[in-house]
């Protein structure tokens, strides 16, 4: 193949994908390095806002560090964490289940498209924070009420995305289906879903960190339980240093699950990029 | 039907019966485009006929219709005697981008025919592993589509095409995004397992010299709306690629068949 590339100008063009998975893995180096390096920059210029200090309420990166530790060991923060992920989990789950359904009967009926597509657009554009209040009155101020607020904040992207990968899924790929007898049936299970698996996980990772902002602010508007509970009472008795202990654990804690949403992805759907990206 | 004289040892009607039988296929799009005006032609079994005309001239729209992914507007296509209404299991088709699956290695996208079948896959993988063999890529059956040349995935899509046991395979453009040194070997390639495999070949190109190298009989197309303008079997003896490049029913043919079509190009 090289031998080609060398001889023939055009050729260069078809040989590339055959060397790139070596490129791929010496990319795959280099991105770790500057993911890491890019993490450090930002806690370094947090440490160094810290000791200016920009605010007095601004603690350090350091100070954030033992505060955390300090609520870790006296199982304050796991406590907490488990409180503010029940509605996380169940919210998303929810999301993830009946928006990922909606959205392939959106892209595989356009009757179901012209009935959910307005919906769902007006939904992803509304402030929704703005209807907290509506719900607590219709719902009161459990457990309900905290998993909606996640629902309405994950679910039109995960429906939105899993619609548009459907309708986008090739049509010679479709076509190729048809042209090997494939069933209705076979061409949606081994050929749509599968290439629509990379942007229906990739609404799923953007629901997910939606979630926990849905989450978060569940617990900061309607009761103050959970991770909330530390940001608020910490803020109220200027303990700063716990209260963005608490949030960066959150933030930590977010990126970790839409991470691990590609792994699983890459893993179980898309084989042909295992060991790349 | 007219046989093109000029090439004096050109015409030697091919006696064999019609595989595919095209009769009087017109196609009209939604919104009034005239694509296909009412085209008759015959495809001989076991031979390879060439759908060739300028772009945009509607071949691969007919070479679609007889494989059943496109219904005509009117007019009839029989394979094997049968009337065709959609895809059927006598009938496979190579993609001109190759349509392979992305998320599939080299083997299940070889055996994906006979997966839609539902053959067992120890079984379709045996069959699908002896193709992948056949056209030139053993050693590469686990394999995704993105780590080869545009030569080798196009090889997969005949792979799969061949593992489904068709009599008639249609090939739409098969070599047009493959460079022209992988193109030459890839005809020479297609020669030897036509001569094997005793199928009907249906084959859509642009290019002439294509056409005249593979073909037994080629199928000139006007342009758009498209009509029959000439149909030319070609009779070149097998052997040296290199001495058919240059044989002269081979130059003579190339010829005629660019006289015929410069017409259209004004």
């Amino acid at each position: 193949m090289r031998q080609r590339a060398g001889m023939l100008g055009t050729a260069t063009e078809t040989s590339a994908p055959v060397l790139k998975p070596q490129r791929l893995a010496s990319l795959f180096q280099h991105a770790l390095f500057l993911r890491l390096l890019s993490l450090i920059v930002v806690l370094a210029a947090w440490e160094w806002a810290g000791r200016i200090p920009i605010s007095p309420s601004f603690p350090t990166f350091l100070e954030t560090v033992s505060a955390t530790l300090e609520m870790i060991a006296d199982g304050s923060l796991q406590a907490a964490l488990l409180v503010t992920l029940l509605p996380l989990v169940i919210g998303v789950a929810i999301s993830a289940v009946v928006g990922v359904s909606i959205g392939i009967v959106m892209g595989l009926d356009s009757r179901a498209e012209w009935l959910g597509v307005p919906v769902f657009i007006v939904l992803q554009a509304a402030p929704l924070a703005a209807l907290v209040p509506l719900l607590v009155l219709a719902y009161g101020i459990g457990l309900a009420t905290k998993v909606l607020v996640v629902c309405i904040m994950a679910m039109p992207v995960v429906v939105l995305n899993s619609f548009k990968a459907i309708r986008h899924a090739p049509v010679s790929l479709i076509e190729m289906g048809r042209a090997f007898l494939g069933s209705r049936r076979q061409i949606i299970a081994k050929i749509i879903l599968p290439s629509a698996a990379p942007v229906i996980f990739a609404g799923l990772r953007l629901g997910t960190a939606s979630g926990f902002v849905g989450a978060i602010l569940a617990e900061l508007l309607v009761t103050p339980t959970g991770i909330g509970d530390i940001i608020t009472y910490n803020q109220s008795i200027a303990e700063y240093p716990k209260m963005y202990g608490a949030i960066a654990v959150v933030i930590a804690l977010s990126v970790c699950c839409v991470e691990s949403l590609e792994w699983l992805e890459r893993r179980f759907f898309r084989p042909e990029k295992r060991g790349h990206a | 039907m007219t046989a093109v004289q000029a090439a004096g040892t050109l015409v030697a009607p091919i006696q064999k019966r019609a595989m595919v039988e095209v009769r009087g296929v017109s196609k009209i799009y939604p919104g009034g485009v005239e694509a296909l005006t009412s085209i008759t032609l015959d495809c001989p079994e076991g031979a390879l006929t060439t759908l060739l005309g300028p772009s945009g001239c509607g071949k691969t729209t007919l070479l679609k219709i007889i494989a059943g992914l496109i219904p005509p507007t009117s007019g009839e296509v029989r394979v094997n005697g049968q009337l065709v209404t959609g895809p059927g299991p006598e009938r496979s088709f190579v993609f001109q981008d190759f349509a392979l699956l992305p998320w599939a290695t080299v083997l299940r996208n070889a055996a994906f025919g006979l997966e839609l079948r539902g053959v067992p896959k120890s079984e379709r993988e045996a069959i699908a592993e002896r193709y992948v063999a056949k056209v030139g890529l053993k050693g590469f059956e686990h394999r995704y589509p993105h780590e080869l040349s545009g030569g080798m995935r196009q090889r997969v899509g005949l792979a799969r095409a061949l593992a489904v046991n068709a009599d008639v395979i249609l090939m739409d453009e098969p070599f047009s995004s493959v460079d022209e040194q992988t193109r030459r070997k890839f005809q020479e390639d297609l020669l030897e397992l036509i001569a094997n495999e005793r199928k009907t070949f249906v084959f859509v190109t642009h290019s002439i010299e294509e056409a005249v190298y593979l073909s037994n009989r080629i199928v000139l197309l006007s342009r758009r709306p498209s009509t029959v303008s000439d149909i030319i079997d070609v009779k070149l003896p097998r052997g040296n690629p290199d001495e058919i490049r240059r044989h002269p029913i081979y130059l003579d043919t190339i010829e005629t068949i660019w006289r015929g079509l410069k017409r259209y190009l004004d």
